[in-house]
């Protein structure tokens, strides 16, 4: 294996609540400060005594070990840590407790056009915010070509920006960042914005860094991102590691527990009796290492296992798909079976499961004329990890993942056709 | 299978050629890391540079207000602290007089305000991005220089229609004594912007001081008003040293201000070294109270 490029041992930020918005009034001041002269110089002080606001902890016990190359995307609800965890990375702001190393040069992307200048023309930009990346002049020179084409701003380059669009700054400004040539890269929510074609090429930008031998940590909300670029995950929740591991497991933990608040998925209702029901599912075809995984988008065989005490005269057997959010995705029934008591394999064949990333769960039943046998919400959950064929946005990404190829042909009428 | 593994070697040399960023909940008390400042030397020179470009595209006169402001407020000093008031000039023309002290002086007081906000006004890029935060007040202190510079040439003219030439060995000194003019701006600046991120008062603050900062140097009236055993306290008040200084290597007037001179350069290094500590200090903070 490589070597290890970012370690963090108890990475720690306490803050206190309100002590940065609330300013204390010059005699609530001038009181503090005659009990105690000297603090007014303390900048941890803030003007205000310690005990006076409650204190939180916006990141604890963080400990984590990056490989060279590795891309590892940062999830979390909001103000689960993960923008302080960035900010200490790049050292916008120390760590209350802990430690963190990183070998090499680290660049930071926490806000895209940082020091961005209205008054100045694209050229005097990148210049400026080349540098406060850290680039030297002589850098920027010799990749100045470069950013100006991958921008596609070259008509504009001397140009005030005032005068840019929202779509050509932001370009302009990914565009210097993914010039940066540092060994770790360090990627907030940024991509959020920008046309899609022009997010997709930061992507493969990234995705190019990272080939490169790089390693990113990348803080997305968007899990099509995540699951697009890196392959390991690191799910912060009120400031400290809930989970972390392999892209697919984890954003599917976390996508299920967005919605599911309680424990109604758990797979707890219909808990099976164990001599007469389902007892076991599995992903036969394609073979994973978890039999629960499913990474490719064609033929899939699923095996249920049922055991059996008694006869079944009437056997009516359904089964039906759903994802995170409760939604059925798919059912289908099987009536009238005659089944002997014993082991039975129901075996499920399709083509292709072409369902969006995530985690599904299957549901499977059996009824006896108007009695039921069994109904077991199937565990474990199904983690669908297949490559995406899907719009980037999450707020555009539908519930199936079809690969499609698209032409626009020219007719004789000279109406435009458009194959889907 | 016999699969054939190709390792990758990575020499040893280069291993450890890679430098390590640490993170750590205290840094040490080293107030500076040069090292680390001249790796940033191109970062200094564009802010600079936004300085002095942002500045004069937003103005209408642009560099005439370099040479509008000392002008006028010579004009202003002469007619009432020297027409009127008739202070002791040192047998200089009172223009002169006034317009070599308000050449540093003015430099100093807008150098120095303007490293005082500059923690404020770019919070933005300060909570966003890494880079060594003393390169902030150094190039607020370094984008002065340029109207210091224009204001200069204002005054090699003035001294011209007075028939005054300066002494060869005086004007050797001058770069000293710009140099702690440059110091002291950044001394007071790094202190005053350390603790204008903390408390915003500072800025209301700054306004008064440049005012009592002024009578307290030799702007208006000479040094030589000052009692001889008293010097040494006044040059504590670097200005006094510098303000003298420029009239001194200029004109050859008056005396070389050694013993006001000694103290100022001391008052300055203190004031330097000081300032670097505190601002280092609050440089762990400042994004987060900023």
């Amino acid at each position: 294996m490589s070597e290890i490029a970012i370690t963090a041992e108890g990475l720690g930020k306490r803050y206190r609540i309100g002590a940065l918005a609330h300013q204390m009034t010059l005699g609530e001041r001038l009181t503090h400060l005659m009990k105690a002269p000297a603090r007014w110089l303390d900048p941890r002080s803030n003007g205000s005594s310690s005990g006076r606001h409650p204190e939180f902890w916006a990141l604890r016990d963080v400990s984590f070990e990056l490989r060279k190359g590795e891309v590892v995307g940062l999830i979390g609800r909001n103000g689960a840590g993960k923008s302080t965890l960035l900010k200490i990375l790049s050292r916008v702001t120390q760590p209350t407790v802990g430690r963190a190393e990183i070998r090499g040069r680290v660049g930071s992307l926490l806000e895209v056009g940082t020091g961005f200048h209205p008054e100045l023309t694209g050229r005097e930009n990148t210049y400026l915010n080349g540098a406060i990346l850290g680039m030297g002049k002589k850098e920027i020179d010799r990749k100045f070509d470069g950013i100006v084409a991958f921008a596609e701003v070259e008509n504009f380059i001397d140009t005030p920006l005032k005068h840019y669009s929202t779509g050509m700054q932001m370009r302009l400004a990914f565009a210097v960042a993914a010039h940066m040539e540092p060994e770790t890269l360090l990627v907030d929510e940024v991509l959020a914005v920008g046309d899609i074609a022009f997010q997709k090429k930061c992507l493969g930008k990234m995705g190019e860094v990272a080939s490169g031998g790089r390693t990113i940590v990348f803080v997305s909300h968007q899990l099509n991102q995540i699951r697009r670029l890196c392959e390991k995950v690191i799910w912060l929740d009120h400031g400290k590691i809930f989970q972390s591991g392999p892209t697919p497991e984890v954003t599917g933990a976390y996508e299920a527990s967005m919605s599911r608040r309680s424990a109604v998925l758990k797979g707890t209702q219909g808990a099976p009796d164990v001599r007469n029901g389902f007892v076991s599912w599995e992903i036969v075809e394609p073979r994973n290492e978890k039999s629960s995984l499913l990474t490719t988008l064609g033929r899939v065989r699923i095996k249920f296992v049922l055991q059996l005490d008694k006869p079944i005269a009437d056997g009516h057997h359904g089964i039906a798909l759903f994802n995170f959010e409760r939604q059925l995705i798919w059912a289908s029934a099987t009536n009238h079976m005659e089944l002997a008591p014993g082991i039975h394999e129901f075996y499920y064949d399709f083509p292709t499961l072409p369902v969006r990333p995530g985690l599904y769960s299957w549901e499977v039943s059996l009824f006896d004329g108007g009695r039921q046998v069994d109904l077991w919400s199937c565990v474990p959950e199904m983690t669908v990890a297949t490559e995406i064929h899907q719009h980037p946005d999450d707020r555009w990404s539908g519930v199936l993942n079809l690969p499609c190829k698209t032409s626009v042909e020219r007719g004789a009428s000279h109406v435009e056709d458009v194959h889907i | 299978m016999p699969t054939e593994v190709v390792q990758v070697q990575v020499p040893p040399a280069q291993l450890l050629e890679i430098p390590v960023v640490r993170i750590e909940a205290r840094r040490r008390c080293l107030a500076l890391d040069l090292s680390e400042l001249w790796a940033y030397r191109d970062l200094v020179y564009f802010f600079v540079w936004r300085d002095i470009k942002v500045r004069y595209k937003q103005t209408v006169i642009g560099a005439a207000w370099a040479i509008l402001q000392p002008v006028l407020t010579m004009l202003v000093f002469s007619l009432f602290f020297g027409k009127l008031a008739k202070i002791p000039s040192q047998g200089l023309p009172y223009p002169i007089f006034y317009y070599s002290a308000l050449l540093p002086w003015m430099y100093f007081a807008t150098a120095m305000q303007a490293a005082t906000n500059v923690v404020v006004e770019q919070q933005r890029v300060i909570t966003k991005i890494y880079f060594p935060r003393v390169v902030l007040p150094i190039a607020s202190v370094m984008a002065g220089l340029l109207d210091f510079a224009i204001s200069f040439a204002v005054l090699l003219v003035l001294m011209a229609g007075y028939h005054i030439v300066p002494t060869a060995s005086a004007v050797l000194w001058l770069p000293f004594f710009t140099l702690l003019a440059v110091l002291t701006a950044l001394g007071v600046g790094l202190w005053l912007s350390a603790l204008n991120a903390i408390y915003r008062d500072v800025r209301y603050v700054v306004p008064f001081l440049v005012q009592f900062w002024m009578f307290a140097s030799p702007v208006a009236y000479p040094s030589s008003l000052v009692p001889e055993k008293w010097r040494w306290l006044y040059g504590l008040n670097p200005m006094a040293g510098v303000i003298e200084g420029f009239r001194w290597a200029l004109t050859g007037h008056g005396e070389p201000p050694s013993i006001l001179l000694a103290a100022s350069s001391l008052a300055v290094v203190l004031l330097v070294l000081s300032g670097l500590v505190y601002y280092h200090a609050v440089e762990g903070v400042i994004a987060d109270v900023v």
